[in-house]
C-alpha cells in the first residue's frame, strides 16, 4: 500500500511540477539591496531620508505627487526628522489653495506644517496630458504598492525569522531607477517609451529621470559630498525616502515588536512550566489512593 | 458526558442568583468540571486559539470602524489615515488584517486535525456540520472584509467573486445586479459589504456557541479515537488541566501572530491593494487571499463557468457529508494504516491546489489543477467510502487510560485522586 500511496503522491506532485515551466517568460528579478530599515532592528537612516527628500523635491516632484504626506510628517520621530523650523520654512514655499473666504472666493496662501503636499497636477487627465498620455503615480504608497514575484521556494523563506524579506517594493524602485538600458536589437518602442530592464514589459514612459551630479548633496569640511552624487546613490536615497513615505511608523512598529515578542516568549515559558507542574499530578502514580 | 452541573453555590448571594439564573453553574460545568480526555495532544488547543482569534478580530474590528469611512470615494483614504494619523492605527489595522490570516491558519489546522482523528464520526456529526457552517461564515466575512480598504485587489476581487453568481441560469444576472446594488461594483456594494462584515462575526459567535454546546454534549474526540469509559481514569477536569494547556498554546500562537504583525505585516497581502480601486484599470493577475486559493484553483480548473462555481461550492459542501462518506468504524488515523497515508496525500493535494490558485490559469497550470481537483473529489467520494470497507485497522488500546500509559510508560495509572474528574465531589 505504501507503494500505491507514493505512486499517487508522485503523480500529483508531477502534475504540479510539469506545470511550472509554462510561465518561463517572467519579469527580471531586481537584485536585493541592503537597507538600514530591513530586519527586526531596522531604522531609517535620517541623513539618507533627508537626501532622498531632496532628490524627490528637485527631480521627481514636478510630475509625482506625495499627497498623503503632510509637511509636519517630515519632522516627526522615525522619519527624516527635519527640525520644526525647517518644516515651517519648507511648507511656506508651497502655495496651498484654501477657502472659500468671506467673499466666497477660493484663495492661495503659503503652506503650513499641517498641510499636505499639493498634487503636481489638478487631476489625472491634466497629468496625462502633460506626460504624453502616461500617468505618473503618486509616491505616498508606491514602495508598498510595487513588488515582484520571488517564486517558489524563495517566497516561503521570506517569512522565516532571520531570513525575512519585506523590501520587495523598495528594491524594485531602486532597480527601476537604475535599470535604463539601450533597447536590445529587434525591440520596437513607441515614441516616448524607454527600455527598462525591470519594468514589466520593459517599455516605460518615464525618461531616465536621474543623471550623475544632478542633485547637490551635503558637503563635508573639505568641500566634498558626504556620499557620491551618482545615479546609483540618488536612486538608493529616493527609494529609501519613498519607503518612509509609505510606512512612516516602521521604526515604532519594529521597536514595539521586539518588546512584544520578548514578553510573549517569557510569558509562554512561565506558562509552560506551570502547565508541566499541573499535569505532573495527572500522570502521578496511584501511590496513595 | 458533560452531565448536569456539579456546581454548588457557597455564598448566599450566589445561591440566590443560581436559583434564578443558573449561569455560574453552566460556566462551571462547561469550563471547570467538564471532563476532557487525558490523552489530548496540542492539536486540541486550536479550539481555544480560534476563540481567542474571534475575540481579537471583533475587538480590533470594532475600534477600526470608529475611524473607517465606508464610502467608495473616502474608504481608501480613511484606511491610510488609520495607518498614518490614528494613534497606533497601524497596529490595529495590521493586527486585524493579519488576524484574518491567522484565523484561517488556525481553522485549517483545526479542520485537518478533525480529518486525521475522525472527529466527524458518530456521535459528532452535528458538531462537525456546525463547524462547516462556521467555516462558510468565516469565508464570507473574510471576503467582504478584504473589500473594505477599497484597493485594486478589493475592487477586482469583489467583481470576480460576485460575478460567479451570473453563471446561474436565468436568475444569475438579476442576482448579481441585486448583490451589487447597481450595474457594477460600487458604493452600494461597499456599503452592504461593510454592514455584513460587521454582522457576520456575531453570527459566527452564535454558531460557535452551538458548536461548543454540541461538543459538550458528545464530549471531545481524542488522538486514540476512543470513547470515554471511565471518567476517573480516562479524563481530567477542564480546569486546571485543559485551561493551562490551552492558555500556553494561545500565547505560543500569539508569538507567531506577532512575528507577522510587527515584522512582515504585508507578507500575506497584495501590493496591488495599496493602489486605490480604479474601475478603469484591471490588475495583471486578480488573485484572492491565500486562504481561498485552493477553492479558486478548483473554480478555474473547470472549463464551464457554472460547473466551476458548483465544483467550488461543492468542495466545501462535501465536507458536510463526510460523516456518512467515511465508512470506517475506526476514528483515529493512528489505527488506520491506509487512511493515514492517504490523509497526507490529501493534505499535499490541498497545498498543491493552493499553489495553483495563485498561478495564472494557463497551460500546464490548468492541467495540473484539473488533476488535483479530480483527486480532491475522488478522496471524499470514492476513496473514503471504499477504504472503510477494505482497510484492516491496527489493534487499538482498550481505553484512553491505556493509551496514555503506552505513551508515558510507567506503572499502572490510577491517577492521584486530585487529577481525575469527579463529577460529584465539587464544593
Amino acid at each position: 500500500m505504501k507503494k500505491t500511496t507514493l505512486l499517487i503522491a508522485g503523480f500529483l506532485a508531477a502534475a504540479v511540477a510539469t506545470a511550472v515551466p509554462a510561465s518561463a517568460a517572467e519579469q527580471a528579478k531586481p537584485p536585493r539591496q541592503s537597507w538600514s530599515f530591513a530586519g527586526p532592528f531596522g531604522t531609517y537612516d535620517r541623513a539618507q531620508l533627508q537626501r532622498g527628500f531632496k532628490v524627490y523635491r528637485e527631480v521627481c516632484a514636478s510630475c509625482h505627487g506625495l499627497t498623503r504626506v503632510a509637511f509636519r510628517n517630515l519632522s516627526q520621530p522615525g522619519g527624516p526628522e527635519f527640525t520644526e523650523g525647517q518644516v515651517k520654512a519648507l511648507a511656506a514655499e508651497y502655495q496651498i489653495q484654501d477657502g472659500p473666504n468671506e467673499a466666497g472666493d477660493m484663495f492661495e496662501r503659503p503652506g503650513r506644517p499641517a498641510d499636505h503636499f499639493p498634487p503636481p497636477f489638478p487631476n489625472e487627465n491634466a497629468a496625462r496630458a502633460a506626460n504624453g498620455g502616461a500617468y505618473p503615480p503618486d509616491f505616498s504608497l508606491l514602495a508598498k504598492a510595487r513588488t515582484y514575484e520571488r517564486g517558489f521556494p524563495l517566497f516561503l523563506i521570506d517569512a522565516i525569522p532571520f531570513f525575512e524579506y519585506a523590501e520587495h517594493g523598495v528594491d524594485y524602485i531602486y532597480a527601476l531607477l537604475t535599470g535604463y538600458r539601450e533597447a536590445p536589437a529587434g525591440t520596437t518602442l513607441q515614441p516616448g517609451q524607454y527600455w527598462n530592464e525591470y519594468m514589466p514589459g520593459h517599455a516605460i514612459a518615464m525618461p531616465p529621470p536621474l543623471s550623475d551630479g544632478q542633485v547637490e548633496y551635503p558637503k563635508d569640511e573639505a568641500g566634498n559630498p558626504v556620499v557620491p552624487e551618482t545615479v546609483d546613490q540618488y536612486a538608493r536615497d529616493v527609494a529609501a525616502f519613498m519607503m518612509w513615505a509609505a510606512e512612516p511608523h516602521l521604526e515604532a512598529r519594529k521597536a514595539m515588536g521586539f518588546k512584544v515578542i520578548i514578553f510573549l516568549i517569557v510569558f509562554a515559558a512561565l506558562l509552560y512550566f506551570t502547565k508541566k507542574k499541573i499535569w505532573a499530578r495527572a500522570y502521578a502514580e496511584e501511590a496513595h489512593g | 458526558m458533560s452531565g448536569h452541573s456539579t456546581y454548588v453555590p457557597k455564598s448566599a448571594v450566589a445561591k440566590w442568583f443560581e436559583s434564578r439564573l443558573p449561569i455560574i453553574g453552566l460556566v462551571h460545568s462547561s469550563f471547570v468540571a467538564y471532563p476532557t480526555p487525558r490523552n489530548l495532544n496540542y492539536f486540541w488547543t486550536f479550539g481555544a486559539i480560534l476563540s481567542f482569534m474571534l475575540v481579537a478580530q471583533i475587538v480590533t474590528g470594532v475600534v477600526l470602524v470608529m475611524h473607517y469611512t465606508p464610502n467608495a470615494s473616502l474608504a481608501f483614504t480613511s484606511v491610510e489615515q488609520i495607518m498614518r494619523d490614528v494613534n497606533y492605527g497601524w497596529l490595529l489595522r495590521y493586527l486585524h488584517a493579519n488576524g484574518a490570516s491567522m484565523f484561517f491558519i488556525a481553522v485549517y489546522i483545526h479542520i485537518f486535525r478533525g480529518l486525521y482523528y475522525g472527529s466527524y464520526k458518530a456521535p459528532r456529526e452535528v458538531l462537525w456540520i456546525l463547524g462547516v457552517i462556521i467555516f462558510l461564515l468565516m469565508m464570507a466575512t473574510a471576503f467582504m472584509g478584504y473589500v473594505l480598504p477599497w484597493g485594486q485587489m478589493s475592487f477586482w476581487g469583489a467583481t470576480v467573486i460576485t460575478n460567479l453568481f451570473s453563471a446561474l441560469p436565468i436568475v444569475g444576472e438579476p442576482i448579481v445586479t441585486w448583490l451589487w446594488g447597481g450595474y457594477s461594483v460600487g458604493n452600494p456594494t461597499l456599503n452592504r459589504f461593510f454592514s455584513l462584515h460587521y454582522l457576520l462575526p456575531f453570527m459566527i459567535a452564535g454558531v460557535v456557541a452551538l458548536h461548543i454546546w454540541a461538543l459538550h454534549v458528545v464530549g471531545q474526540n481524542n488522538p486514540a479515537g476512543l470513547d470515554v469509559k471511565n471518567l476517573k481514569k480516562d479524563t481530567v477536569p477542564f480546569t486546571p488541566y485543559a485551561t493551562i494547556k490551552d492558555f500556553f498554546a494561545v500565547v505560543c500562537f500569539f508569538i507567531f501572530f506577532a512575528w507577522f504583525v510587527f515584522y512582515i505585516p504585508n507578507y500575506l497581502g497584495h501590493a496591488d491593494n495599496y493602489i486605490e480601486a480604479n474601475p478603469a484599470v484591471t490588475p495583471a493577475h486578480i488573485v484572492p487571499e491565500w486562504y481561498f486559493l485552493p477553492f479558486y484553483a478548483i473554480l478555474r480548473a473547470i472549463p464551464d463557468k457554472l460547473a466551476g462555481v458548483l465544483a467550488m461550492f461543492g468542495a466545501i459542501a462535501v465536507l458536510a457529508f463526510l460523516p456518512w462518506l467515511d465508512t470506517s468504524k475506526v476514528r483515529s488515523a493512528t489505527y488506520r494504516p491506509l487512511y493515514k497515508q492517504l490523509f497526507w496525500v490529501f493534505v499535499l493535494c490541498c497545498i498543491g491546489l493552493g499553489y495553483l490558485g495563485a498561478k495564472p490559469p494557463e497551460g500546464g497550470y490548468v492541467i495540473a489543477a484539473r488533476v488535483l481537483t479530480a483527486y480532491y473529489f475522488l478522496h471524499f467520494l470514492v476513496i473514503l467510502p471504499i477504504l472503510g470497507l477494505i482497510e484492516k485497522p491496527r489493534p487499538m488500546p482498550g481505553s484512553i487510560a491505556e493509551d496514555v500509559l503506552r505513551k508515558h510508560g510507567g506503572a499502572p495509572v490510577g491517577l492521584a485522586s486530585g487529577a481525575s474528574a469527579e463529577p460529584h465531589s465539587k464544593g
